[in-house]
């Protein structure tokens, strides 16, 4: 098998987090789809770092981790604050600025 | 080329990454959602673990299933597990334009990829040479030192940023229990405690309201959470129901005229409110 297998596999999946942004409602599942290609990106870093030969790609994917896992607390506080004011998730019903 | 067991454990991996997606993608409930994520991530852990990322696979199970979606699960507990995701479209064609928009940025993600000219795949065996983790840290701690130390500027104030968004400052003081009987006295609608719930000697169950000598409910004497809910069991309306029954076949047997008892007495609530006051509650036969 060629390692490249891997590189397609984070394609995959990072279209798949992609659609799911497009397709779905619930501001939880979102950002749950932006995790899913958070994670897509860093198995391909991984990949490009066994390609290179070195661990720049590791450190990166490192990085990575760590401000998906700031982004993760702070979108889950606004979330938990929209829903305490509006009562819902969903990100259909925040549309206060709508004429 | 890899070995032939890293390319089976690859496409029984995939497999289940690209399912869980999947899965993540179409359940309606968030938790199912999350459920699939967390095998994507596991199955994306163990991926890292055969290409010799041995820390960051590690820091995926630790991290990304452990932290992350316990707070992505702790959110949907918050928000509600039973809430489902709509299916009322705002936009007219979104859903399909969104499809086909994922489909072509798919085709053409992997197409590039396809084309790319990668070079040979060198393998890590040499910069793993003194361990793993000890090469991650000779490079974090001195070519991406200053990118490290700006991490713990952003994890700091991610986790203020945290606590304030999230953070609720009282407007008024709560009110205290002698507040709160004062405030009953001056309306003057239920003053003594409120009646104990449990049909004695029959049963004692929280859920199973009290009831009055005539027979009736008497509702206050369930918890509101329950009565908002609407479970509240009702064991009144059968009992006096057989009874009623029994009578009535009783007389007919000794050939006495029936005993005229109402079959099932009205439901009314067990407030009686002063004369002149407002009524505070609604009316009870809307609640049924």
């Amino acid at each position: 098998m060629n390692p490249v297998n891997y590189l397609y596999l984070a394609a995959l999946l990072f279209t798949i987090g992609a659609a799911g942004v497009l397709v779905r409602r619930n501001a939880i599942v979102l950002f749950m789809c932006v995790e899913l290609m958070l994670n897509a990106s860093n198995l391909a870093l991984v990949t490009f770092s066994r390609l290179h030969g070195n661990l720049d790609g590791q450190i990166l994917a490192f990085f990575t981790m760590v401000v998906a896992a700031a982004e993760v607390v702070v979108g889950l506080a606004i979330i938990v604050s929209i829903f305490r004011t509006r009562h819902s998730a969903s990100v259909d019903d925040s549309n206060l600025m709508k004429l | 080329m890899t070995s032939t067991g890293e390319a089976v454990q690859f496409w029984v991996l995939a497999v289940l990454a690209v399912g869980g997606a999947l899965g993540m993608l179409l359940c309606r409930r968030a938790v199912h959602s999350a459920l699939c994520l967390a095998a994507t991530m596991l199955s994306l852990a163990v991926c890292y673990l055969a290409q010799g990322a041995v820390f960051l696979g590690v820091v995926q199970i630790v991290v990304y299933t452990g932290a992350i979606m316990m707070l992505f699960l702790f959110v949907v507990m918050l928000v509600g597990v039973s809430a489902a995701d709509s299916v009322k479209e705002q936009l007219k064609g979104q859903r399909v334009a969104a499809v086909l928009t994922g489909l072509g940025f798919g085709v053409l993600l992997i197409a590039g990829i396809a084309h790319a000219r990668l070079g040979h795949f060198s393998g890590l065996a040499e910069a793993n040479a003194e361990g793993n983790v000890q090469g991650l840290a000779r490079l974090i701690f001195t070519k991406y030192v200053w990118a490290f130390e700006v991490t713990g500027a952003l994890l700091i104030t991610a986790a203020i940023g945290a606590m304030v968004l999230t953070h609720r400052e009282h407007v008024t003081a709560p009110r205290t229990q002698r507040e709160l009987a004062a405030q009953r006295v001056r309306d003057n609608v239920q003053v003594p405690p409120l009646p104990a719930p449990g049909v004695y000697a029959r049963h004692n169950a929280v859920d199973i309201a009290a009831l009055l000598p005539d027979g009736t409910v008497a509702e206050d004497s369930v918890m509101s959470t329950l009565r908002e809910r609407g479970q509240i069991r009702d064991v009144s309306q059968d009992m006096l129901r057989r009874m009623a029954e029994l009578e009535d076949s009783s007389a007919e047997w000794l050939g006495r005229p029936a005993s005229g008892r109402p079959a099932a007495p009205k439901q009314r609530g067990a407030l009686e409110t002063v004369p002149g006051e407002p009524t505070h509650r609604q009316n009870p036969e809307e609640e049924q």
